[in-house]
């Protein structure tokens, strides 16, 4: 196991992606953040605190969504579900998707379906924090990405606690 | 996690861990449910008969319900209408089914243990949703979800259950589960409907007093009398069950505390339970039944890799 981001590059990487949120959307009463579960979850709780202390006068809206009911690859393994949570309307709203590491794009585009079944956004973005690019299975990229990096197919990246890490086996 | 076993047979058969799990996944399913679109696209390669040899209005639909919103292919059989009054056997009628490429069977049928033959002679999940007076597994579990959702947890709540326990599949599969769950599980109703030695055989207490048995519960399961069922007089007249063991609303306020009142329906109004009594915000019947069909879902979900 190799660590990929430390616990303060990890928080860098928070704060830079938060600065890059804030910069590009001036009015957050129509903006959404949805943190996938399990680590888009962890993340996205982070991200909207640090923008919620940016901006005091508004409300950041977080919420968590979960795509077990909708895997792709669902007859291999059945999982057991996480908790949803979208206690706002996404009708007409811009939501930016949180999750901590794009691979095969498969995930993103699962969660592009569920949050289709809540409403209709305006726009639909993508922030993660790592970006395993060359694995991608689908024409899915990311709008805010905190680094991208080179692993081997086999090998998983993980949000685990306070750190990244690289898990080869 | 997964469940431990293929098919659902009965609570009889199931782990502590494999409830845990069903009333946990129909908690997001419950979420699902309240969505614009309330359907999730998990079970869209699989086909679901829904074979009913005996009535059912709420389990038919509630099933059905929840196949359709897991995107599932449902196929509807009922005796009437069907080549079972030419006298084709069970065993022929679904052979011939499955030959039609159908992953899971829902079977409800008079004759207990029928679900178990099934699944001891074909390849497909089967789930029971009712059989003879044997056990009745999902309205059991959404019962339990349906006591969670309003008390927190399982574990020591005090239940009641009222009436005609000796023809109850639904009486059978609560016990066992509430049993399992760690609930205290009382039995009310006439001597000539509570099986002499059910004390000793599944550590349910027995008390023929409703006043007294109410006066214990956090949860009253009311049972429908099961005339159907019947084939003896068991109790003189319906007019004197209900003055003896009918639910009325005099009786509910007499009670030290307000208790929540079951009933798997359909009702005999103004037998087992007063027409005040189902009316009243005490009653979470039409819960039970919104319930049934998240706990169906998730039981559907669980089982659908377990096909081949």
């Amino acid at each position: 196991m190799q660590v990929l981001l430390s616990a303060e590059q990890l928080s860098n990487c928070i704060n830079d992606l938060a600065v890059q949120l804030n910069k590009s959307h001036s009015n957050l009463n129509n903006v959404v953040f949805v943190g996938i579960q399990q680590g888009g979850v962890l993340l996205a709780n982070r991200i909207t605190a640090v923008l919620q202390k940016l901006n005091s006068t508004q409300k950041v809206h977080n919420g968590q969504l979960d795509i077990t009911f909708y895997r792709d690859d669902i007859r291999k393994e059945i999982l057991t579900p996480d908790t949803m949570n979208l206690p706002f309307d996404i009708e007409n709203k811009t939501v930016v998707l949180i999750d901590d590491v794009l691979f095969t794009g498969r995930t993103i585009k699962a969660a592009l379906d569920v949050l289709l079944d809540y409403g209709r956004p305006a726009k639909v973005e993508l922030c993660v924090l790592i970006d395993r690019k060359e694995h991608r299975q689908f024409p899915i990229q990311a709008d805010y990405v905190a680094k991208t990096i080179q692993t081997n197919r086999t090998e998983k990246v993980k949000l685990i606690k306070e750190e990244v890490v690289l898990i080869t086996q | 996690m997964q469940l431990s076993t293929r098919h659902l047979l009965g609570i009889k058969n199931l782990t502590k861990e494999d409830i845990s799990l069903i009333l946990s996944t129909a908690e997001q399913f419950k979420e699902v449910l309240q969505r614009p679109v309330k359907k999730v696209p998990s079970l869209r390669d699989v086909t679901i008969v829904n074979l009913f040899y005996e009535s059912s209005t709420r389990t038919r639909f509630s099933f059905e319900l929840a196949e359709k919103r897991l995107s599932a292919d449902v196929i509807n059989f009922s005796t009437s209408g069907s080549s079972v009054s030419k006298g084709e056997t069970l065993l022929d009628t679904v052979n011939n089914i499955l030959s039609m490429k159908v992953n899971m069977v829902v079977l409800r049928h008079s004759a207990s243990g029928a679900p178990h033959f099934l699944a001891n002679h074909i390849p497909a999940a089967i789930i029971n949703a009712g059989d003879g007076i044997n056990e009745h597994p999902t309205q059991a579990l959404l019962d339990a979800f349906t006591i969670k959702e309003k008390l927190g947890n399982l574990n020591g709540v005090k239940v009641a259950i009222i009436g005609d326990i000796m023809h109850s599949r639904v009486s059978m599969s609560n016990i066992y589960l509430l049993t399992k769950m760690g609930a205290k599980v009382t039995v009310c109703g006439p001597p000539t409907l509570i099986p002499k030695y059910i004390r000793e055989a599944f550590g349910v207490e027995v008390n023929y007093n409703l006043k007294e048995t109410l006066d214990w519960c956090d949860v009253a399961n009311v049972l429908r009398i099961q005339l159907e069922r019947q084939d003896q007089v068991l109790f003189s007249s319906l007019r004197e069950y209900n003055l003896a063991y009918g639910v009325s609303k005099n009786l509910l306020d007499s009670l030290k505390k307000e208790i929540i009142v079951m009933h798997p329906g359909p009702v005999n109004r103004g037998v087992e339970l007063d027409s005040d009594v189902m009316d009243s915000k005490q009653s979470v019947i039409l819960q039970q039944v919104e319930n049934g069909v998240a706990v169906r879902m998730a039981v559907l979900y669980l089982l659908s890799n377990r096909t081949n």
